[in-house]
């Protein structure tokens, strides 16, 4: 079976010119696979390159050196040197984020943000509307809120309507940036369920959670992300 | 933000370059722009990027390099050799220019609705009930209030303005819009609804919009694609949450730095 994301001796730094040109490297090596229907967590100490990993596979970060193949819709994606319209169209079709924070256009309601991707890939406004409010009231997020812009809301309201902004396109590989830090023991329940509904339909997740039981229940592996060190002979 | 894949270019721009007599407006400034994208054009005043928003918009004549744009029918024009009258057809028709002063924009002499049904006419509509019709359509759609019609913009706040100057932008439906800091000069919150709207719009008629800017938060949600510029040159570009996360220039990295936090 073809993996859906393949992850080859990619390699991270930054050059901070404004501090002098200083060279951080953040990661080296890194290698490693995601099978379909299958959810991996990175794991390992803040500090150790978690979120820089996924921002690269997200394309939000550049690459060093190394591959990032992701297998799209009929063929197979290097984000690595991907052009941005080849990278948007695959963030359309087949690569989702959640992230550690909201970030939205001011003023939209917040069932129209959840129904935004679904709506990018073809659905009907009716159709993604139907479908964002499910996952709202299954996330138990109160319906008076479905209509307002989440600036004002909690950082768990906040974290729910982005979980399902997340979760809604369905796509074939999400990315996971500690989604259920700020959520209740209940709604991080609807999380595992949402991740294991997703792993049976064949969908793949690469995830980092703080939250061991959060882990044990839904990780098929983890990979510690020490082992690419910078400076770490591989 | 949807983007279609393998199509060809809009508009395609190579080694444009523009001098005031010695100095450097901008230098060999080349990219493509596709159907349905949004370019926008960052760097601080003086970097260039006005410049290359007038020599692309036809308003400054080039010093060197080529843009082509490619027609309706899909015949690809070298720019520089249309016509003063094909030029100006394009103009009204299968272009916008929302200018960052919606006075510069519009014509603050005749009413609301006129400003908005000139553009029909000048594409041949004489239909007094489809113009008006269509200019009610268009103020509703960018939230001025039907009964400000008949009024002309001079009454109107600067927000109002600037709906209305893209509304007789987009109503002819252009497949290319250029914007000049369309934010620019707008209370906080009437910028972030202009934002919304201009954003809903551009996805809705999947035009291709050029929109030069300074303010690095609104290239961040309305662009797909970033380009920095400094002293006339084009210092980075690519990916626009690449550049603004991760970025590589000197230059770059000095203004993601300098935004203000709220």
């Amino acid at each position: 079976m073809q993996p859906r994301l393949e992850v080859s001796d990619v390699a991270k730094s930054f050059t901070m010119h404004l501090r002098g040109g200083i060279h951080i490297p953040v990661v080296a090596n890194v290698s490693f696979t995601l099978m379909p229907g299958e959810c991996v967590v990175l794991g390992g100490p803040s500090g150790a390159g978690k979120s820089s990993i996924l921002k690269m596979i997200y394309g939000n970060y550049a690459v060093d050196r190394g591959a990032i193949r992701v297998a799209g819709e009929g063929d197979v994606i290097d984000i690595a040197i991907a052009g941005p319209r080849r990278v948007l169209a695959l963030r359309r079709d087949t690569l989702g984020y959640v992230s550690q924070f909201l970030r939205v256009v001011p003023r939209v309601a917040s069932r129209d943000l959840v129904a935004e991707p679904l709506v990018e890939r073809g659905a009907s406004r009716e159709e993604a509307l139907a479908k964002a409010d499910a996952l709202l009231c299954r996330l138990n997020l109160p319906e008076r809120l479905w209509h307002l812009p989440p600036a004002t809301f909690s950082g768990g309201e906040q974290q729910r309507v982005n979980i399902a902004r997340g979760f809604i396109a369905g796509h074939p590989l999400l990315l996971l940036d500690e989604p259920t830090a700020s959520l209740d023991a209940k709604n991080r329940d609807v999380v595992i369920a949402l991740i294991e509904e997703g792993k049976a339909a064949g969908r793949s997740f690469l995830g980092i959670f703080h939250d061991a039981e959060m882990r044990a229940a839904v990780a098929d592996r983890e990979i510690d992300v020490t082992a690419f060190a910078p400076g770490v002979a591989a | 933000m949807s983007v279609l894949l393998d199509d060809a270019p809009l508009l395609s721009v190579d080694g444009l370059t523009r001098f005031y007599g010695p100095r450097i407006g901008c230098r060999d400034v080349s990219f493509d722009l596709y159907p349905g994208e949004v370019l926008a054009v960052v760097g601080e005043s003086g970097s260039g990027k006005t410049t290359l928003l007038n020599c692309l918009a036809g308003r400054l004549p080039l010093s060197s390099g080529n843009v082509s744009y490619r027609m309706r029918d899909g015949v690809v024009c070298d720019l520089a050799l249309l016509g003063e009258a094909e030029r100006r057809f394009l103009m009204r028709t299968d272009w916008g220019f929302v200018h960052q002063n919606p006075a510069d924009g519009l014509r603050m002499n005749v009413s609301a609705g006129a400003n908005v049904g000139e553009r029909l006419m000048a594409i041949g509509d004489r239909h007094y009930c489809n113009i008006r019709g269509s200019a009610l359509s268009w103020l509703e759609r960018v939230e001025v209030p039907a009964d400000r019609i008949d009024d002309d913009p001079r009454g109107f706040s600067g927000g109002m303005r600037q709906r209305l100057q893209i509304a007789r932008n987009l109503v002819t439906a252009p497949r290319l819009v250029f914007m000049d800091e369309p934010t620019g000069g707008l209370d906080v919150s009437v910028q972030a609804r202009l934002l919304d709207l201009i954003r809903a719009l551009v996805a809705d008629l999947g035009m291709a919009a050029l929109v030069v800017t300074h303010d690095l938060a609104v290239a961040r949600l309305l662009s797909h694609r970033i380009m920095v510029m400094k002293a006339g040159e084009v210092v980075e570009e690519g990916l626009t949450d690449r550049v603004l996360d991760d970025p590589h220039a000197p230059y770059t990295q000095l203004l993601v730095s300098s935004i203000l936090q709220v």
